[in-house]
């Protein structure tokens, strides 16, 4: 027991387990996390003249249950008529809302939108670019076809690949990525 | 604390008052003396010298219990009063040969008689030394794999796994985010000096919600009083990188003595027969070291080891929704292939895993004994994701898991009795960092747990034993959380839950849930030896496990399966029932072990698909935790068969047959019938020069649950409905893989062994079913390695 003298294995031991009772407990009562990159909206504005069509999809439950509530504007769209397009991404969840489309415009490269609707209904055309002369799609025009309904889906694409087969022309089939948002909008085009 | 410490003091100090002292010689049954005997009076121990004399001072009056053992001799065992000073002489009688055989296996740190434990040895584990532990455990029967990519990788007992297999580091139940099926094991295998597989919760002093089983690491000590190292460096072509570990050891066998060990692994993309996985390098810089002070009648150490990894995520692996799933799927390439990269960019993980021990143990007499141990552990995981707006440097989820656990053991054997019991403690902390900006898939909580168990065992006779042990557990877990009062409904929480909601935040509620569990396991088993080389094993066990925190509290989307997953505050504990047992016969050359079980699990806690949640980001599945009652049946086999001096015959085979007896149906993630064969050829005069080939055949899947689903996606601008195939297992596949090495001396005192080995030896392109990305890519391709190991 001579080893006693300059080590004591029992005081070490009790000082050790003594610290079992200094353990921090932490609280977060402070508040909900603020979901920050969230896209609680998409709303897609088509111009002409003096008449403008607004198209909304809201969740403002994020990842939960209630689904999407999709507004589209009164009055329909004309026939065969060339619309000015712009689309915004919000995160209404904060107040002021947050406008996410200023960072999809400033990382254009890694992003791009995707307009689908059936070839009886329109075609539509990109009008901005991303610093490899890309389409990026928060601008665009849609050529409205004859009378008729149908569906309008809009697809943000983080990551895409933007040089694969007919991705610069709009088509999403080969752009890969992961998808940030995607709404449908009904869509009524009269005479 | 206090008064164990006093009692501690008092056992050591006790009888520095006392006065008599006691000699003698020890001899044997030919009078011869016997040298290095073992000899206790009272509290005091010394070992006879080379004409077995030994002398013990500072004996108290009064009855003294004197105990004098030397290997292959019956102990003395008898009570001696002192009233002063004394000499006494003692004969010691030899044992029959097969008593000693039976102490040198009990000796031989068996967790339980009662199951046939598969344990890998340091050789073993060395060839693994650039891989995960999850790698390693494959090598036992039973054991297949959970991967998330290539480097993530979690071992499946019996074909379960994360909280239902417990993984202890030096006597530390790894506390690390182990519900994730994305999280590895926190731990280094280069840490590991020996690993034992206990199927089933036949463990009960380590714990008693060991549903699947638990594996068991030591690390290297040695009792030699020597100084000696080694260095291991692997080369890999696949992923181009390598691993360096290095450790160096004092060992004694009384005194001081250390422990140092240290790897470093470095490794760029991987590839697969056609095609670069891009983002799965990884990097892993890890610590661990012990110094030990071993006295006559105790011992004491310190034991620090840290585990630090940055794992990438395969690119193609990150999807926005059922689309980009669906189309991966489809197109059965990954949707992001580059050139090759050293560099980890976003999906990525990033852990730090620190644990702290200090252990003592005091030899009260020989075959009894107290251990206590106090451990702290302190994990970070943070995983960062591609976002858009945010930097790529701010993870989307940093959890911090703190944990304290103290255990208390105490140990005797008598005669043919032993008997353990302990008790443990625990309190654990998770904390959230709340600035992620992203919603955490895990709240913040403090649990509290308890636990106490006792285990008996009697070797009845030479050829038969029984052991019995029982477990009670106590669990009481508070989180943290914000529920969105738009899920807080669709669950039904309301009213039944709402004595948890401590506040009104707009959208959310913030909840206290709290949870307590009382809960008992057992392990009742025996082994019995007869006939010819024949043995025996039966256990039957009970373990029951509490709802981790992934269960109760996730409610969200999972961005890697494309699924939202919401946990349920409703359920129970899960119990299983294990029914295993284990065949070994041995002839001359051939060595067989057949291990069929029986598992009944009770409220059996799994992800189902129950519908479908539309969100702005599109139309995803839910999947909810429900409860059925499972039955999981299979057999483990392997046998070694000795062909001629140099050549050898490995065999392990796996099957487990997992069913849903509430609905009929099978159960997910089960692995398939798996066949491994090896054939070894060593020649010790060609410097033990060993070539060994390895057959891997992995039968498809046949029993399975269609989760299939469909969803809508756009074709010439028109939505249409598609089927998304999520549940057909990949077809069956058949991997050689080839290994070499040899051994050469380099300095007086220094053997060097070099290694070739190639995993995947054609090249083959296979996916596998326990592979959470197998809906995004191939599995790796070749694989070259060359392994160097320096032993000083």
């Amino acid at each position: 027991m001579k080893t006693m003298k300059y080590f004591n294995p029992t005081k070490a031991l009790f000082l050790a387990t003594a610290s079992l009772f200094l353990a921090s407990c932490s609280d977060d009562d402070n508040g909900p996390v603020n979901e920050e990159e969230v896209i609680t909206t998409v709303i897609t504005t088509l111009t002409n003249g003096s008449t403008t069509i607004t198209l909304t999809s809201r969740d403002l439950d994020g990842d939960g249950p209630n689904a999407p509530v999709i507004t589209p504007s009164p009055g329909n769209l004309m026939s065969n008529t060339t619309y000015t397009g712009t689309i915004s991404f919000l995160n209404e969840l904060e107040t002021p809302a947050e406008d996410i489309t200023t960072e999809v415009e400033e990382e254009g490269d890694e992003h791009q939108v995707f307009y689908q609707i059936p070839s009886a209904l329109g075609t539509i055309g990109y009008t901005d670019f991303d610093v490899n002369a890309k389409p990026v799609g928060l601008t665009f025009t849609y050529t409205t076809g004859n009378a008729g309904t149908g569906n309008l889906t809009v697809t943000l694409r983080h990551l895409p690949n933007k040089s694969a087969t007919g991705v610069a022309a709009g088509d999403i089939t080969n752009a890969g990525g992961a998808t940030d948002a995607q709404v449908t909008y009904p869509i009524v085009i009269a005479n | 604390m206090q008064k164990f410490s006093m009692f501690f003091c008092l056992l050591c100090f006790g009888t520095i008052f006392s006065q008599n002292t006691i000699s003698g010689k020890i001899v044997d049954e030919n009078n011869m003396a016997l040298e290095k005997s073992h000899i206790h009076i009272s509290s005091k121990s010394t070992n006879s010298k080379k004409d077995g004399s030994f002398i013990i001072r500072n004996v108290p009056n009064g009855s003294a219990k004197v105990l004098i053992t030397y290997v292959g001799y019956k102990p003395i065992d008898t009570i001696i009063d002192i009233s002063g000073n004394l000499e006494i002489n003692f004969q010691m009688k030899q044992k029959s040969e097969q008593l000693e055989e039976i102490v040198v296996k009990h000796k031989n740190n068996y967790f339980n008689h009662s199951v046939s434990e598969q344990k890998i040895k340091e050789k073993t584990i060395e060839k693994f030394s650039s891989q995960s532990l999850g790698n390693v455990l494959k090598e036992v029967s039973g054991v297949s794999i959970l991967k998330s990519g290539s480097t993530i990788v979690k071992p499946v007992i019996n074909g379960l796994h994360s909280s239902r297999v417990g993984i202890y580091n030096n006597n530390v139940k790894l506390e690390d985010q182990q519900w994730g099926t994305e999280h590895a094991p926190n731990f280094d295998v280069n840490a590991a000096g020996k690993i034992t597989v206990l199927k089933g919760a036949s463990g009960l002093q380590y714990g008693g919600d060991a549903i699947g089983g638990i594996v068991i690491i030591e690390p290297f000590s040695t009792k030699k009083d020597t100084l000696f190292g080694k260095t291991i460096m692997t080369m890999e072509s696949n992923g181009r990188g390598g691993t360096i570990s290095s450790s160096l050891h004092k060992g004694n066998f009384c005194d001081w003595s250390w422990n140092a060990q240290g790897s470093f692994k470095y490794y760029g993309d991987r590839e697969s027969p056609d095609y670069m996985l891009s983002n799965t390098g990884n990097r892993e810089a890890n610590f661990s070291g012990d110094v030990k002070y071993i006295g006559k009648k105790f011992d004491f150490s310190a034991y620090y080891s840290l585990y630090n990894a940055t794992i990438g995520i395969l690119s193609a692996s990150h999807i926005g929704n059922v689309n980009d799933l669906y189309n991966s799927i489809n197109n059965q390439t990954p949707s992001v292939i580059e050139d090759f990269t050293y560099s980890i960019k976003n999906p990525k993980q990033q852990v730090q895993h620190h644990l702290a021990k200090l252990n003592y143990n005091y030899y009260i007499k020989d075959g009894e004994s107290i251990g206590l141990q106090y451990a702290f552990q302190f994990n970070n995981r943070k995983e960062f994701d591609l976002r858009t707006g945010v930097s790529d440097s701010r993870a989307a989820l940093d959890l911090n898991l703190m944990t304290h656990t103290f255990n208390a053991d105490y140990k005797l054997s008598i005669d043919s009795w032993d008997f353990k019991s302990g008790i443990m403690g625990l309190f654990q902390n998770n904390s959230a960092n709340p600035n992620t900006g992203v919603r955490p898939l895990i709240p913040s909580y403090n649990k509290f747990d308890a636990g106490i168990y006792a285990i008996v065992d009697n070797h009845i006779s030479e050829d038969f034993s029984v052991e019995a042990g029982i477990r009670y557990d106590f669990s009481t877990i508070e989180a943290t959380k914000y529920y969105l009062k738009s899920r807080w409904d669709e669950r039904n929480y309301s009213p039944e839950f709402n004595n948890f909601i401590e506040g009104d935040f707009g959208t959310q509620w913030l909840t206290k849930p709290t949870f307590t569990f009382h809960n008992f396991s057992a392990s009742v088993g025996t082994q019995y030896s007869f006939g010819n080389k024949y043995e025996w094993y039966f256990n039957v066990s009970r373990a029951v496990r509490n709802p981790n925190p992934s269960e109760f509290f996730s409610d969200g989307l999972h961005h890697s399966s494309g699924m939202i997953e919401l946990g349920d505050l409703r359920l129970k504990q899960e119990k299983s029932n294990k029914i295993s047992t284990s065949l070994q016969k041995q002839w001359k050359n051939f060595k067989v072990n057949i291990n069929p079980f029986l598992n009944y699990i009770e409220d059996y806690m799994f992800l189902k698909p129950v519908g479908f949640e539309t969100t702005i980001r599109g139309a995803f599945p839910v999947w909810e935790y429900q409860q059925i009652n499972a039955l999981l049946t299979g057999i483990d086999l392997n046998s070694e068969w000795q062909i001629s001096e140099h050549w050898q015959h490995r065999l392990l085979l796996s099957y487990v047959n997992g069913k849903d007896k509430t609905n009929d149906d099978f159960i997910i993630d089960m692995p398939p019938l798996n066949i491994n064969n090896r054939i070894l050829f060593n020649k010790k005069d060609w410097n033990n020069l060993t070539l060994e080939l390895q057959s891997e055949m992995v039968f498809r899947q046949t029993q399975f649950p269609n989760n299939n689903f469909m969803t809508n996606i756009i074709v010439d601008g028109e939505l249409s409905p598609v089927e998304v195939d999520i549940s057909s297992p990949p077809a069956a596949y058949h991997l050689l893989h080839f290994a070499s090495d040899f051994q050469f001396k380099i300095a007086n005192n220094s053997m060097a062994t070099l290694g070739f080995s190639v995993f995947n030896l054609l090249d083959t392109k296979y996916r596998d079913y326990l592979n959470r990305q197998r809906f995004y890519t191939d599995e790796l391709g070749r694989n070259f390695q060359i392994q160097l190991k320096i032993n000083y």
